[in-house]
């Protein structure tokens, strides 16, 4: 096993990761009549509308207070202030999250001053201005999103008497993922308060008329009574302490906490349901037996295939982790695992269950493509597994990839794909299984022919890639 | 002009950014800071540069600044390549919170040796973000200092975000290439060849322009920036005249390209059948050569013949529809309206995020009366306006299209990253086309 953990570099080559503020808007848009402002300059929030615009192909508004040179250099109080003034005026938002950027975090604005004075300036109450301290070089957008939702409950939690129902506190999966998540806690009758929701929010259905903030998305009432759950699920097993909301609620409230990995693959997902069962003492519904059942029946159909999968899995670390469990389920043993974010947690979890690798894994932290690009070559990687920006290496490398996560940019559909739960994931084996099976197909007649036929140097497509195995 | 009522509008301060052509006469305010707070569709003063600059395909594009500016313009410009694709690479000095206390220069430095020694660039464009114009780092010394080392050119772009609009980020694009164009020593012998202004080759649109001036016997000698390099970059002074299409982005260049080095420009446009064959007659003129105008009137006979079939064809399909536009820039703005007229669309909404006042004016004597003109829109005003002015169809960029369609609205990718060319006749082929695509695909029945 190979580590490469360098903290410090001078050049990144071709980013694998984003900025903190990009991920503390996306749980804003699961909740119920929310609009986020970043404070900084202009660009700072187009750019995140455009690239979470082409992911969910949803209209993504979100305010910026605009920072020009004069506020720079005087403070960027007024801006802020009359950018809640016009945000509001247009949108009319139950709760407001405000972000901070590189720039205003640079120049010493103090957030949480200019919010509460704008509410008292404003008459506003205990109106919900969420401030999250996010500076781009802070750290990646997987820290702004946990954050996020840390500050989000911390300011809307409220004491409240115990009651039977459990949190399920999600990392950012796609809508898809969210609903079917939902539809195993209906199957399992569990009460329950899923936050952040933005399975419709950020992939509603068509209709008129046209809303600017659409409905969905956890409601305020909800997260209020998150303190008194009987426990939370918190599918963030990389996520740090500091910023885990479920840690947050342990710890203020003493709801226990169960942070368990996406249920993604055969073991996470009877994780999941163990959970489930414990917390809530509901029996396994035959029909999600069933469904166990049909998953098991899709990894040995596909055993032989996935076998010959070498794979290098990239994009956020809660995500990487449920990947590379998976492919380790189904022998598509990774190659290479990498985050473009800082996460020691996940390498960690990524050494105690690659113990069972039969080869090598190069495990790349804070990483970036180049860096990914090079160590798959190397280590001979034939399927890629990640979001969009991996199509690099299918440019540069020939290594195919499998369209998961966030952003999912060049190709339509990221916010429908379903990975999760046992349905989910045979779904999402399929994906693999036939895409190494498409390469296959591509290849062997021309590379049987010339190694046999031509009797030319062997080209590696017309054997089964792994030790001792030729045809 | 009619300004437009401001109890009418979702923002008061944003009156004078909005017209209804009437009878009225009165200028479009432009060129402003945007409104906070009012969801803008602009981007920054950074991105300005590098979109601008970005299509020079053998440079090192190096963002001094957090992860996050260029993870999000990394690769997304279709701007094609004949050869090197150094350009399609996005490089970041990657601040973190300790460069931000400790200063970001030597970070900077060790950066740009880095990239050389691995990638052996001419050229190096280091572009400065947001926080670098505030902790201060000393881009000239670093790049004078690594260009001096290295024996090639270190270029700094001044484009920290706050310090304007997007065209602020032309702005300093264009000064970045007048210092890589000025020549080292003795001026270039001047030659009868052009220079291409304003063209990025997305999809291949420098390529056709390229091959109608070849028939007229006209050799371009750069474009900026669209398939250009370092080496080419360097001959631009030797140019007689500067073809200037995206004028919000170039035309800053070509003045000072003029007051320098004495080289006159022409405004052109090579969208739509009319602007195209328009700009080629004009290009023509200007060499004064009866043989170079022959040709023009050649070429534009024998190309309007092979598409006029088709555009006639999708004119009787599309003949009335109503079409909302909002777009970078005023050039694009001013063709679209004449190439929709081309296919039978009226323009009945119109804005841009950076068009200029002279722009502003020509829209205006375009446009039918009735219709909005509009600067610096946002999510709010063209949902209102598409809405109340009946729009059947929005051409835009990747923001704007998951609106139009939640209103139920056709829509036209005139954007960065698009994929088939827009430019040229056959490009108006393929306007029509996406057009006809969009307007009559038959999921709108079901809506």
């Amino acid at each position: 096993m190979k580590t490469n953990a360098s903290n410090y570099r001078n050049v990144n080559e071709n980013p694998c990761n984003m900025c903190m503020p990009m991920g503390g808007i996306l749980p804003f848009k699961g909740i119920e009549n929310s609009m986020v402002i970043i404070h900084g300059s202009q660009g700072c929030s187009t750019y995140m509308r455009r690239h979470i615009a082409e992911h969910f192909n949803e209209p993504i508004d979100i305010a910026s207070s605009s920072l020009n040179e004069k506020g720079t250099i005087y403070g960027g109080e007024k801006n802020l202030k009359q950018g809640l003034d016009n945000l509001i005026r247009a949108y009319n938002p139950r709760i407001i999250g405000v972000l901070t950027t590189c720039l205003s975090e640079t120049i010493g604005e103090d957030i949480d001053w200019i919010a509460s004075d704008y509410l008292k300036e404003r008459g506003m109450g205990d109106f919900p201005l969420i401030t999250v301290p996010t500076p781009g070089y802070g750290g990646s957008h997987s820290e702004g999103y946990w954050l996020a939702v840390k500050k989000i409950i911390e300011k809307m939690g409220q004491k409240t008497p115990g009651h039977s129902g459990i949190n399920v506190i999600v990392p950012n999966i796609s809508p898809a993922d969210i609903r079917e998540i939902k539809r195993i806690l209906n199957l399992m009758q569990v009460r329950f308060t899923l936050c952040p929701d933005f399975s419709d929010t950020l992939d509603r259905p068509f209709s008129r008329p046209y809303k600017k903030v659409p409905d969905g998305g956890t409601t305020l009432a909800e997260i209020s009574e998150m303190p008194g759950a009987a426990a939370t699920i918190q599918l963030g097993v990389t996520a740090d302490d500091c910023i885990s909301p479920g840690k947050y609620l342990e710890t203020e409230f003493g709801v226990p906490l169960y942070n368990i990995p996406i249920p993604m693959g055969i073991g996470s997902t009877d994780l999941f349901i163990e959970v489930l069962k414990i917390i809530a003492g509901s029996a396994i519904p035959e029909s999600l037996e069933q469904e166990r059942g049909r998953l098991l029946d899709c990894m040995i159909d596909s055993h032989k295939y996935n076998f010959q999968g070498k794979s290098v899995i990239y994009g956020d670390p809660e995500q990487v982790y449920a990947v590379a469990k998976t492919c380790m389920e189904n022998g598509v043993f990774p190659v290479v695992a990498a985050s473009g974010s800082k996460a020691p947690r996940l390498m960690g979890l990524l050494k105690d269950i690659f113990k069972d690798h039969p080869g090598e894994c190069t495990i790349l932290n804070g990483t970036d493509f180049s860096t990914i690009r090079q160590e798959s070559a190397r280590m001979g990687a034939n399927i890629a597994i990640g979001h969009s920006d991996g199509r690099y290496l299918t440019e540069r490398e020939g290594i195919p990839l499998v369209r998961l996560g966030f952003p999912i940019h060049d190709r339509v559909g990221g916010q429908r794909l379903l990975s999760v739960g046992y349905t989910g994931t045979a779904m999402f084996l399929d994906r693999i299984t036939n895409t190494l099976l498409e390469k296959k197909y591509k290849n062997y007649r021309s590379s049987v022919y010339q190694k046999f036929y031509q009797g030319a140097e062997p080209d590696s497509q017309c054997c089964m890639e792994g030790k001792g195995e030729a045809i | 002009m009619a300004t437009a009522k401001a109890a009418d509008l979702v923002f008061e301060e944003r009156k004078d950014f909005i017209m209804t052509k009437g009878k009225q006469k009165k200028n479009l305010k432009c060129d402003s800071d945007s409104l906070a707070g009012c969801v803008s569709q602009r981007a920054c003063v950074y991105c300005g540069a590098r979109v601008v600059l970005n299509p020079i395909t053998d440079a090192v594009h190096l963002v001094h600044g957090p992860i996050g500016c260029s993870s999000y313009t990394w690769d997304i410009r279709g701007s094609l390549t004949s050869g090197p694709d150094l350009y399609r690479f996005s490089f970041s000095t990657d601040l973190k919170e300790e460069d931000v206390i400790f200063g970001g220069e030597k970070k900077l430095a060790l950066a740009i040796d880095e990239l050389v020694e691995k990638y052996h660039p001419k050229l190096v464009l280091v572009y400065s973000t947001c926080i670098v114009g505030v902790i201060g780092d000393d881009l000239e010394a670093v790049c004078k200092a690594a260009s001096k080392k290295h024996g090639i050119e270190v270029i700094p772009v001044q484009s920290s975000g706050f310090i304007g609009n997007k065209s602020a980020g032309y702005r300093a694009a264009c000064d970045a290439l007048l210092r890589l164009i000025k020549p080292d020593g003795i001026r270039l012998k001047k030659t009868s060849s052009i220079n291409y202004l304003g063209d990025f080759n997305l999809a291949g649109e420098v390529w056709i322009i390229k091959n109608y001036l070849r028939r007229l016997g006209i050799h371009v000698n750069v474009a900026f920036t669209g398939d250009s390099r370092f080496e080419t970059l360097k001959t631009a002074t030797r140019a007689s005249l500067n073809m200037v299409q995206c004028a919000g982005s170039m035309i800053y260049l070509a003045q000072k390209m003029e007051e320098i080095y004495q080289i006159p420009y022409l405004n052109i446009s090579f969208l739509g059948l009319e602007d195209t064959a328009a700009s080629l007659r004009k290009t023509a003129s200007f060499f004064n050569d009866e043989s170079i105008t022959a040709s023009a009137e050649e070429l534009i006979k024998k190309e309007t013949a092979v598409v006029m079939e088709d555009i006639r064809w999708y004119k009787e399909k599309l003949q009335g529809k109503k079409a909302a536009i909002y777009v970078g820039g005023g050039f694009k703005a001013i063709s679209l309206i004449k190439q929709f007229r081309e296919i039978g669309i009226d323009v009945v909404m119109i804005g841009t995020q950076t068009g200029r006042e002279e722009e502003y004016q020509t829209i205006n004597d375009l446009v039918d009366e009735g219709a909005v003109v509009l600067d610096d829109a946002n999510p709010s005003e063209l949902e209102k306006f598409m809405v109340e002015k009946g729009a059947h169809l929005l051409v835009g960029g990747v923001k704007e299209r998951p609106l139009a369609y939640k209103l139920g609205v056709a829509f036209i990718d005139h954007n960065h990253d698009r994929k088939h060319p827009l430019s040229g006749f056959v490009g108006a082929v393929n306007f029509a086309r996406e057009v006809y695509s969009t307007l009559c695909s038959p999921v709108w029945k079901y809506v």
